[in-house]
């Protein structure tokens, strides 16, 4: 990947970059007057508790279309069932919606639950709310894990979560005041879109003075809310030492987009004051001892582990870059020479040090970095010094290499205009390396995009078409539609050959993919698109285990991790943590223990809080099965809305192998020796042709036979149903699950 | 900035005294007799290695805290806001001399802040509040 440190003098003198963290454009407008312009619409009141043992055992209904505001109970079959966060949503979502609801049908609801071990202020990555809805791209229930402090405030000021349902006529915004104990919808015309000034403008006129700032959470979409399916959600919390908003994302799936359906320009919240008790634990003395532990352990060993606390995520992209694993156009290939140019390294100096980033308090992983003083070049905001919120390494992959940019401050801008608009930096990422393709191979062409000349690392077409789709302008517009959507858009008028964009268009369920190369990990393949929401690395990330280390070479092995670690990652979304501090730093012996990939001394850890908080023991058994019942109850909510079935597990071939000529003659001599090696044949005797269809036959052959050790394993049947042995053993066979899977289970 | 010192050829880590440092801080400062609460510690260990166990006011402590609980006061010594201080205990995990105590009825954990009420209990005269250079944030 060359030397990495040439250029940086360069680099350094001439983007300035920039050490004081409080230098910023100041939002200029009138609070008062915005304030003033607001009409109420409701005001109630309730009671503010915090919660026992992790559970405030109520949940709070708003419909914007009626108005009405009311309590929804806990019940202990939630509890024991479904847990919290994702389990709640989907449990709420369930009997809000039919099968024939679609996302933009005023029954279909947005449902925010933290879970019970969220709010934790002593273990790191505590912080996590869950969002679920019927997704504008997927037409399924899509669930994201979220940071920020929304989620926590929610739970101490008395709820296990918010559920939203209708759609107002005109701009509104939801003010829960945990405080003092009311709930008011308000018309609220004159706030601005964009989440970066929406959220600094609501902290400021609901907080009641300075210190109250850091109780203050917006969620807010953002002006592509408006203008595409695309739209996402920012939460946020107020950076006492930057003294400006931060912004966490609930990126996939569109849910942005359902908020500004209904109408909603934010939901504001002020909780009470966080102590370190709130959640009321059953053991809080474990939980301390525990935080602690890994507080040292971070300490200790992040600066040679993963270094998350000076990069973030960020610091792996030259790491993927070596294994082939960075997507690099459209993942057509795995590295780049210009690599360097987004390397961790320059993430070091450009994110901002000697400041505290966790999303939530003690997460001391503090992964939330953020890249102050960018002097932005383009849009609505060009000449503003802002502050921007990364760049983690899905927006360094998505933003940069896939789309050819290797230009961090290129990168820094697109991510800024990404949150602000309120648009999923992945989802993006891979949208922009299709149409991108799409341009080299002229599907598209100067011509169908208004101008607008999209080739490789074009930065500057790049942002113009984000800023084109935010305001509902242009060939932006059809960007906005994601991938599956533009595949059928295109095709419906000869663009291109209907085979190649579904071969090139990294979707799957109509979720765009993530930024990683599956190629050579058949068992990631598999995790992506063996998926119930769509393509992510949420459930599953094999990469490194499969085609690496080599820890899986049968199917049945590969079956059994795309059993155990969608299981295992679920419940993290179950219970409110996030995922990071289980395996992005590891004990020291991490390597003695036994199966050391799934950090036995961490799971021991999640396993001593989970107790702790409730005061009831679990196994890691115990673990798996809650999980379980959400995890197959989603994938039955999935096939009631007319998905979830093998048909939609399908993987789009470039995910797999290698589509075009040059992308096989780029690793050929791997590829060559793979036909020696797996089919047994003789690839100097053979055309490139024929090569490049030898493997898709090998490839697509491999990956049924996964899907059949994976179904098998996971108590499904040939076409993914779950059986109705699994659905009773899980506890999950209520009579409207079941009326969902009988007529398919039937036909078996 | 003001720092605790204790003189080690002094102190002798208690080989000849009753650790009257520890009990006058618990019993002044934390009103409570067991020396183990003090917020510092002098200790001979088995292996005959003598450790004291004291606040340098270093201030990585400052820079981990999440709530920005933690600050210097006009003396340089590090004070913890205890309405500001979320018991998240990134401080007690990150301080590399762990100087952090606990205690059952606090969630806030505490250290020494210098108040010297520790100086005129030890029969060594081996403490003393110096004035030391504040050392720079560290990035941690």
């Amino acid at each position: 990947m060359g030397n990495p440190y040439a250029g940086l003098t360069d680099y350094l003198a001439f983007h300035r970059v920039e050490t004081n963290y409080r230098h910023r454009t100041e939002c200029d407008t009138d609070v008062a007057k915005l304030r003033a312009a607001h009409r109420l619409l409701k005001e109630t009141t309730f009671t503010p508790k915090l919660p026992e043992r992790g559970y405030c055992h109520r949940g709070m209904y708003i419909n914007v279309s009626t108005l009405e505001i009311k309590e929804q109970p806990v019940t202990q079959t939630m509890k024991d069932i479904f847990i919290g966060g994702r389990g709640f949503g989907l449990w709420q979502l369930w009997h809000a919606v039919t099968p024939k609801t679609r996302w933009c049908d005023p029954e279909n609801e947005i449902i925010i639950s933290p879970g019970p071990m969220s709010g934790i202020t002593q273990y790191p990555g505590s912080g996590k709310s869950i969002v679920v809805t019927i997704s504008p791209q997927t037409e399924i229930p899509i669930d994201s894990n979220v940071g920020g402090y929304f989620g926590p405030l929610l739970k101490f000021s008395g709820y296990d979560f918010l559920e939203i349902q209708g759609k107002s006529e005109k701009d509104i915004l939801i003010f829960i005041d945990g405080q003092n104990g009311t709930v008011s919808i308000e018309e609220c015309p004159l706030e601005p879109l964009d989440s970066h000034i929406l959220a600094e403008l609501l902290t400021e006129m609901y907080a009641e003075n300075e210190a109250d700032k850091v109780n203050i959470s917006v969620v807010s979409a953002g002006s592509a809310a408006d203008n595409s399916l695309i739209g996402m959600l920012n939460f946020s919390w107020f950076d006492k030492r930057r003294g400006c908003i931060r912004l966490k994302q609930a990126g996939r799936g569109g849910i942005g987009t359902v908020l500004r359906n209904k109408r909603i320009k934010a939901i504001v919240i002020r909780g009470p004051v966080v102590k370190g008790d709130s959640n009321h634990p059953a053991d809080f003395e474990t939980i301390a001892k525990t935080g602690i532990k890994l507080h040292r352990e971070l300490r200790e060993l992040d600066p040679s582990q993963c270094v998350m606390r000076r990069n973030g995520t960020a610091h792996i992209v030259e790491i993927m870059d070596a294994y082939d694993l960075l997507p690099v156009m459209n993942f057509q290939y795995g590295s780049h020479p210009e690599t360097h140019k987004i390397a961790s390294y320059i993430w070091d100096m450009r994110c901002t040090q000697r400041t505290n980033d966790g999303c939530w308090y003690g997460c001391s992983m503090a992964c939330a970095k953020g890249a102050d003083g960018l002097t932005l070049r383009t849009g609505p905001y060009k000449g503003h010094v802002v502050t921007v919120d990364g760049p983690e390494y899905e927006n360094v992959g998505g933003l940069g290499s896939n789309a050819g940019i290797f230009d961090a401050e290129a990168i820094l801008e697109l991510n800024f205009y990404c949150d602000t608009y309120g648009i999923c930096t992945i989802t993006w990422g891979t949208i922009c390396a299709f149409v991108m393709e799409c341009y080299q191979r002229g599907i598209l062409n100067k011509e169908r995009t208004d101008g607008l000349e999209l080739n490789w690392g074009n930065w500057e077409a790049d942002l113009e078409l984000m800023h084109q789709m935010a305001h509902g302008e242009g060939f932006g517009r059809i960007v906005g539609l994601g991938v599956h959507k533009m595949k059928q858009f295109f095709a419906d008028r000869g663009w291109g050959d209907p085979a190649l964009l579904e071969d090139i268009g990294m979707e799957n369920k109509g979720l765009e993919y993530s930024q990683y190369l599956s190629k050579e990990s058949l068992a990631q393949q598999g995790g992506y698109a063996m998926t119930n929401k769509g393509p992510q690395h949420d459930e599953a990330w094999l990469i490194f285990m499969d085609m690496v280390n080599k820890q899986l070479p049968t199917f049945e092995d590969k079956a059994e991790a795309l059993y155990y670690f969608p299981l295992w990652r679920t419940w993290f979304g179950l219970n409110g943590w996030c995922k990071l501090p289980w395996n992005d730093v590891s004990p020291k012996d991490n390597h003695l223990r036994h199966e050391p990939h799934k950090i036995p001394e961490h799971v021991e850890n999640y396993l001593a809080m989970h107790g702790a908080m409730l005061g009831t023991n679990i196994t890691v058994e115990d673990m798996l099965n809650q999980s379980a019942r959400v995890y197959n109850f989603q994938r039955i909510f999935n096939i009631r809305m007319g998905k979830g079935l093998r048909i939609h597990d399908k993987a789009p071939y470039r995910s797999m192998g290698p589509v075009s000529n040059e992308e096989y003659t780029s690793r050929e001599e791997r590829y060559d020796q793979q036909i020696i090696d797996e089919m047994g044949l003789e690839p100097a005797k053979m055309t490139l042709e024929e090569k490049v269809a030898a493997h898709r036959a090998w490839r697509t052959d491999r990956y049924e036979k996964l899907t059949d050790a994976v179904y098998k394993r996971r108590g499904w049947t040939p076409n993914g149903v779950p059986t109705y042995e699994r659905i009773k053993e899980l506890g999950i066979d209520f009579p409207e699950v079941l009326e969902v899977v009988e007529p398919l289970l039937s036909q078996t | 900035m003001k720092t605790l010192k204790i003189d080690v050829d002094k102190c002798n880590y208690g080989r000849d005294c009753g650790h009257e440092c520890e009990s006058a801080c618990a019993s002044k400062v934390f009103k409570h007799n067991d020396p183990l609460r003090a917020a510092l510690h002098i200790r001979l260990l088995e292996n005959g290695e003598c450790r004291a166990i004291v606040c340098d006011q270093c201030g990585d402590c400052v820079v981990v805290c999440p709530a920005d609980a933690l600050k210097r006061n006009k003396k340089g010594i590090v004070l913890l806001d205890k309405k500001l201080c979320v018991g998240c205990y990134t401080c007690v995990g990150f301080c590399e001399k762990n100087v952090f105590e606990r205690n059952p009825e606090w969630l806030e954990p505490y250290k020494c802040i210098a108040c010297g009420i520790c100086l005129k209990a030890c029969p060594k005269a081996a403490l003393e509040i110096a004035e030391v250079p504040a050392p720079s944030p560290r990035i941690i």
